[in-house]
């Protein structure tokens, strides 16, 4: 009998049980893109029929950093930048988790850099959101990672010398298998990839154009879009990697010049995620390891077991 | 010192299978009945460069390397670069020879390869043996091996000579190479080493050095600081690791590596230390007993996370393999110079558990307590020790292996038990409660019906949220630092203290030491003792929570003590006073961070002038006089 019975089958779930019943309105900037995640998180978990206690949502810091306070689930609010490593430790623990994590641009593709790459390469069986903005946000608007080249900011007054980061290109140089860009002002087609990305046997990433109405006042706010999977002008195979990387590149460069291009940009249907690489190693066992610690049957091994080889 | 020991060195190049050779060997002491203590000396490269390892062998217990050894096997470095003299780096091809004789004792053993050593390239070594009465034994292993077998097995017939020196019986060795070789390879080894003894045999020895002889009460196995630690966390059900390598800590990493998925357990090699550290939280915080680890410049990276352990109360287990430092340091040498660092790195009060083992056993004791209180705490726990505790090697009891494994959670609660814990209104789980009185609010688990909350790194209420309510603060600062009052008093209520004494209790004068120079600190009491002097010892390992009550019954008991450790600014005495208060006045610090380990005369010399006066610096060591406070 599992230890953990709120992992299971799908069930009927009411989006208000995603609302914690403390501080429920959520402390964002009125106009604020972090509320359509928000929204279409709570969407999406519903439509999958998730129990709230069967989600570990990991969030880093800022104020996409937030989410795991308003919506209701084991919540992670990690430190900056560090909310995959936290997040991929849970799912190798126990896999039944329905593990998500999410955090700001600069989180995810600053200071989180490193680890998003590599959480990437690994291909976790996980959905990682990031919050895109353009804008360090809570700080009160310096420049991040994905602010366009010349962007001014108290801490780039002379405007950012530096082209900004491809994220999309990026998580499919890393070796991500589901990536996605959705906007905080398409709430449909946002809850539908979320879904999508959930049910993805493998690492999913979806940059997650959130409009910063205090801080990033001259950007557009993502309207209008085109999601490209209804366009008749982006006609591209997701399963090739090659068009999806031609199409990423354009997306990303058109994003400064007023376009904004979402949807699904690349899914790799057959890759193993790192769960299924570790076990068919023997390096991972085909339970999940925290249900034996709740197991009073299990025999633990002992190192009395391994002295053979120090006589 | 004792007369009768037998202090073994191997040297050559790294890659030169010394490691291997030099571990087999030990064992075979270890079989004919012998207590064996080893001394690991390499550089930071994959091949070349002068390494050695030094085993020291003794009837009766060996605790420290010796001052000095009696027999040198010097085999030839075959990656050495530099055959010229004026090179940055010397010789490399003589140095196996040329590096190791100022450590070698009046009439002590030299065995060297002179396939590969020209002994005309050491100029001053025949005017030097006579010198010091050396005894000197040139055999070509190198030829020896070629014509039996291959070159690299010149270990086995260095090996073979160096038996007939000091008449030890080939059986223990032979039996150990049929249990890791088979086919040819074990056959031409065997031809080998019998070659070797059996030539050497017929030749005149001018030396009396023979290997003593012992006998064990029962079954003994060679272990380390690093598998001490290794196993204790097996025993103590970790079943998750992730790390970067570094050393020395990789040591303890590639143990748990190499048996973890055998025990359905999972090891991590991650982008980075930060990773390492995040991941050890994840898990733990996903129902599993982890840990992570590195050495000093990787420890840095986990002071973020570490500092998140703390405020979020995941358990873990930390361990730091300190080596020199400042930064890249030396990575092969040995200090103890980062105890600060462990101690208050990360932002915000320290809130955590240090333990720094002085032994292997210790070693698997303390990291076995770490992680009971670790679970039993919710709070962060480090072991720290160094590359001399990490790759030493001595001799155990297996039955001191011979324990029951404790996997528990510690303060973890089912899904029945969480029916009836406090909830709020909201229907949260409240994970962080103002009132225990050990400060201990227990946890849930994801995926438990009924335990969800917000672990956050932020202050927080009883559920979790975010709160900066002055009230809330205080209360959940104050529960959080009764954890460390409560571990104390847990520590101080045990049957067996971390402290180790050592001496007579009323002696006049006292060394006060800290993790792994311990058992070389006790050779040096006995020797003081043996000279007349009334010394005691004590081993200090619990570095936070600070063992007040034990160090200060053992301050007030002695009119000065010397505090050895391996560091330049008296690390260890300084948080004795800080902890204290006092006492300034009766410290006396003797210190060394040359990169080697103390010999137990450097000890001896440093009390004694300590107590005479004298002069107080020597080469290798360096006093700081006691201060007022």
């Amino acid at each position: 009998m599992s230890a953990f019975s709120a992992i299971g089958e799908e069930r009927d779930v009411d989006q208000n049980e995603y609302t914690p019943g403390i501080e429920p309105q959520a402390t964002w900037c009125p106009g604020c893109g972090d509320f359509g995640v928000l929204k279409a998180l709570k969407g999406a978990m519903a439509d999958l029929g998730k129990d709230p206690e069967e989600i570990m949502l990991v969030t880093g810091i800022g104020c996409s950093g937030k989410l795991s306070s308003y919506f209701e689930s084991y919540g992670y609010h990690s430190i900056h930048g560090r909310s995959l490593p936290v997040a991929r430790a849970a799912k190798l623990a126990n896999p039944d988790l329905e593990v998500v994590a999410a955090g700001g641009d600069g989180d995810g593709y600053g200071i989180g850099g490193n680890h998003f790459m590599h959480t990437a390469r690994e291909n976790h069986d996980m959905t990682y959101i990031v919050f895109n903005n353009e804008i360090f946000g809570l700080t009160k608007g310096q420049t991040s990672p994905t602010s366009p080249k010349g962007h001014e900011s108290k801490t780039q007054p002379a405007g950012s010398a530096k082209d900004p980061i491809r994220p999309l290109s990026l998580a499919l140089t890393s070796g991500a298998s589901f990536i996605a860009r959705t906007a905080a002002v398409n709430p449909n087609q946002a809850k539908e990839i979320i879904k999508e990305a959930i049910d993805h046997d493998g690492f999913s990433h979806i940059d997650f154009l959130t409009q910063c109405p205090t801080w990033n006042k001259d950007a557009r706010q993502y309207v209008p879009y085109t999601d490209i999977q209804e366009s008749e002008d982006h006609d591209f195979d997701i399963s090739n990697r090659r068009e999806a990387g031609e199409a990423m590149y354009e997306a990303e460069s058109a994003l400064y010049e007023g376009e904004v291009l979402t949807g699904r940009f690349y899914k790799e249907e057959n890759r193993h995620s790192y769960g299924q690489e570790k076990r068919s190693l023997g390096e991972m066992p085909e339970e999940p390891l925290a249900e034996r610690y709740f197991d009073d049957s299990y025999e633990w091994e002992r190192s009395y077991d391994l002295l053979d080889a120090h006589k | 010192m004792t007369a009768n020991e037998l202090v073994w060195r191997i040297a050559g190049g790294s890659g030169d299978g010394i490691d291997s050779t030099s571990q087999n060997f030990a064992k075979a002491l270890m079989r004919s009945g012998l207590s064996v203590f080893t001394h690991r000396h390499y550089p930071s490269r994959i091949r070349g460069g002068h390494t050695y390892v030094e085993i020291r062998a003794a009837p009766e217990e060996v605790k420290s390397r010796g001052d000095g050894y009696n027999c040198l096997l010097a085999l030839g470095d075959s990656f050495a670069r530099n055959p010229q003299d004026e090179a940055y780096y010397g010789n490399e091809e003589v140095k196996p020879l040329t590096e190791n004789l100022d450590d070698l004792r009046e009439g002590g053993v030299i065995v060297y390869d002179e396939g590969l050593l020209d002994d005309d390239d050491v100029e001053d070594l025949d005017e030097r043996a006579e010198e010091e009465g050396w005894h000197v034994y040139p055999v070509d292993l190198r030829g020896l091996a070629r014509e039996h077998g291959r070159e690299v097995m010149r270990n086995t017939a260095g090996v073979g000579v160096t038996c007939a020196l000091i008449d030890m019986d080939l059986d223990p060795i032979e039996e150990l190479m049929s249990e890791r070789m088979s086919g040819d390879i074990l056959e031409q080894n065997i031809d080998i080493l019998n070659m070797a003894y059996e030539q050497t045999a017929e030749k005149e020895f001018t030396h009396d050095l023979t290997v003593p002889e012992g006998s064990h009460d029962e079954d003994q196995v060679l272990v380390s600081g690093s598998t001490g630690i290794a196993y204790g966390a097996l025993d103590e059900g970790c079943r998750f690791i992730a790390g970067y390598p570094m050393t020395p800590w990789t040591d303890v990493y590639t143990i748990m590596t190499q048996n973890l998925p055998a025990m359905g357990g999972i090891s991590e090699q991650v982008e980075d230390e930060i990773a390492a550290a995040a991941l050890a939280m994840g898990a733990s915080h996903a129902g599993v007993k982890a840990m992570s680890g590195s050495s000093g410049g990787g420890f840095a990276l986990m002071s973020e996370p570490l500092g998140l352990a703390e405020m979020n109360e995941t358990p873990i287990v930390l361990v730091e393999s300190m080596r020199a430092g400042p930064s890249t340091g030396m990575p092969t040498k040995p200090e103890q110079a980062d105890l600060e660092h462990v101690l208050y790195t990360s932002q915000g009060d320290s809130n955590r558990v240090v333990f720094a083992p002085g032994t292997p056993t210790e070693a698997y004791d303390q990291t076995r307590k770490a992680f009971e209180i670790a679970y039993n705490y919710q709070i962060p726990s480090i072991v720290i020790y160094d590359q001399k505790l990490s790759g030493e090697l001595v001799n155990v009891d297996e039955s001191f292996f011979d324990r029951e494994p404790n996997p528990s959670l510690g303060a973890t609660l089912t899904e029945d038990e969480i029916e009836e814990a406090a909830h709020h209104a909201s229907g949260k789980f409240q994970r962080y409660l103002h009132d225990p009185e050990n400060g201990v609010s227990p946890r849930t688990i994801p995926g438990q019906k009924g335990g969800r909350f917000l672990a956050s790194g932020n202050e927080h209420t009883p559920e979790g949220h975010i709160s900066e309510d002055p009230a809330n603060r205080v209360a959940q600062m104050a529960r959080r630092e009764r954890k460390l009052n409560a571990i104390r008093a847990d520590l101080d209520g045990r049957e067996q203290s971390n402290q180790t004494a050592h001496g007579e209790e009323d002696a006049e004068y006292g060394i006060l030491t800290w993790g792994s120079q311990q058992g070389t600190v006790e050779e040096a009491v006995d020797r003081l003792n043996e000279n007349g002097h009334s010394v005691k010892s004590l081993g200090v390992s619990d570095m936070m929570p600070y063992p007040e009550d034990e160090v200060i019954e053992f301050l007030e008991s002695v009119d000065q003590a010397l505090v050895v450790e391996m560091n330049a600014s008296a690390q260890f005495r300084g948080l004795t006073q800080k902890e204290l208060g006092r006492y300034g006045e009766k410290m006396t610090s003797l210190l060394k961070y040359n990169g080697n380990p103390f010999e137990p005369h450097e000890i001896v010399e440093g009390f004694e002038t300590s107590i005479n006066g004298g002069d107080l610096d020597s080469e290798t060591t360096k006093f700081v006089p006691a201060a007022g406070d």
